[in-house]
């Protein structure tokens, strides 16, 4: 499908997982995340995506241009664990073409 | 040893509404809940924040929402056991379970109806090394009893509310009060921010950020911490302390639920959907988030009907054999168990002369 981008994805056992993720469903990172099952159910996503959590932290491993952090997002970051210079929460970042041979590491649980 | 029909473990929505549900059937409910208020993650992790899908209410914030369902509950008297986490669940001979909470407190019941969400929640514990040997011994997660450190040295790290909030009121009885932070910005209420600077203007609250704990120092008890400034330097030091309170916020685990025999799949209990939510054992029913079937979708409104066909299948078991049918609430009207009576106001029958 045309619409679809590609997305390299490090689980938390170091697993690379190659998969396809819709540009048109209004889905976030940490959607897609879940919804592949990449991360066991109860360890991410926690809030359901208000940047409230920090349970779908990510480390962007690509050199991608992503939209910027939202202060709420900046906030939640600088409480979480594990945090490093290229950390983002999963939850706010919206799938879209733009993304496409993004790689990314999911960050541990904490 | 509190007795109750339902004991529903959970306090949140689908726990509060299932107490509703079982009044209209003359079940009392009991609640148990690790946080100490009700509402669960409603109440705990966004409760000013709006919800958009509960049906009747095109917008309504989550702590309305458990405002609203305790007010609908509340003629049926539901028992509370708050701040306690339910840790182990025995079946007795005559059928019933004894659920015990971690502080020891009993409640027996005919039906338990576990509505735990995504777990109980836990405190978020900062990745120091050595912070497992100080638990208890200088570092504490939550702050139970503000007494303890009266005319103390306290270093508190954290961003948010409670760490602000606790920092100002700790400042009032400790004798040294650091608030320890990664950047500059807090994200607490705007008032609870302001205080703190007016706190350090003056001098009650050391304010150290950006910076973090490293480490901590001590043999058996805390004496100190290793700070490390965020800033270009990198610089580290040992700053003196007789205890270390992290507020880092809560997260949810599903805790000793997972002991009890219950058939677990993905972090939640798997329950019979075709039927009335029951587990692999008689008599324990999940509800809400924290159960599982084919097509289950965590949403507060399937709470709702989850908690309704529990409530019925608890009734089956609690009255065995006795008939029942279906009322509706604006024909019956409401009983409470407090004595109160709701109903629809009667037609006004006049003549028109």
């Amino acid at each position: 499908m045309d619409q679809d981008v590609n997305i390299t994805i490090l689980d938390r056992n170091g697993v690379s997982h190659n998969i396809d993720a819709p540009t048109d469903m209004a889905m976030n990172l940490m959607e897609v995340i879940r919804s592949y099952e990449l991360a066991p159910e109860g360890t991410i996503g926690t809030c359901g995506g208000m940047a409230m959590c920090a349970s779908c932290q990510c480390y962007i491993l690509s050199n991608h241009d992503l939209p910027s952090k939202q202060d709420e997002e900046e906030a939640m970051l600088s409480e979480a664990f594990y945090v490093k210079e290229n950390s983002r929460l999963g939850c706010q970042i919206q799938i879209n073409p733009e993304m496409e041979g993004l790689k990314i590491e999911i960050a541990p649980e904490s | 040893m509190i007795t109750t029909d339902i004991l529903i473990i959970g306090a949140g929505p689908t726990g509060l509404f299932a107490v509703f549900e079982a009044g209209l059937l003359k079940l009392k409910c009991h609640l148990i809940d690790a946080l100490p208020q009700i509402g669960g993650q409603c109440s705990e992790i966004y409760p000013k924040k709006p919800i958009y899908d509960i049906p009747g209410f095109p917008e309504i914030l989550a702590g309305e929402l458990t405002d609203n369902l305790m007010e609908q509950c509340r003629q049926f008297q539901p028992g509370f056991t708050l701040g306690e986490r339910a840790e182990t669940m025995e079946k007795q001979a005559d059928g019933t379970f004894i659920v015990t909470t971690n502080k020891g407190t009993k409640h027996q019941a005919s039906v338990v109806a576990i509505a735990g969400g995504l777990g109980s929640f836990e405190p978020r514990k900062p990745p120091i090394s050595n912070i497992s040997n100080f638990e208890d011994h200088g570092v504490e997660y939550i702050i139970k009893d503000p007494e303890i450190y009266r005319d103390k040295n306290i270093v508190i790290a954290g961003g948010g509310d409670s760490a602000l909030d606790w920092s100002i009121f700790l400042s009032k009885i400790a004798s040294k009060v650091t608030l320890i932070h990664r950047r500059n910005e807090f994200r607490g209420a705007l008032d609870s921010v302001e205080k703190v600077q007016e706190l350090k203007n003056k001098g009650l609250v050391n304010l150290v950020t950006p910076a973090e704990v490293t480490s901590i120092l001590g043999h058996n008890h805390v004496t100190g911490v290793t700070v490390k400034k965020s800033s270009d330097s990198d610089e580290e030091f040992n700053l003196m302390c007789d205890h270390f309170i992290p507020l880092f916020g809560l997260s949810p685990k599903l805790g000793p639920i997972a002991n009890w025999g219950l058939n677990i799949e993905k972090n939640a209990i798997k329950v019979n959907n075709s039927l009335d939510y029951q587990t692999n054992i008689p008599g324990v029913f999940a509800i809400g988030d924290v159960n599982t079937y084919p097509g289950k979708l965590k949403l507060i409104l399937c709470g709702f009907h989850e908690a309704t066909l529990m409530c019925q299948a608890a009734y089956r078991i609690i009255n065995p054999g006795k008939k029942y049918v279906l009322k509706y609430t604006t024909v019956s009207g409401i009983n409470g168990f407090d004595g109160t009576r709701k109903e629809a106001p009667k037609a006004v029958v006049k003549k028109i002369e």
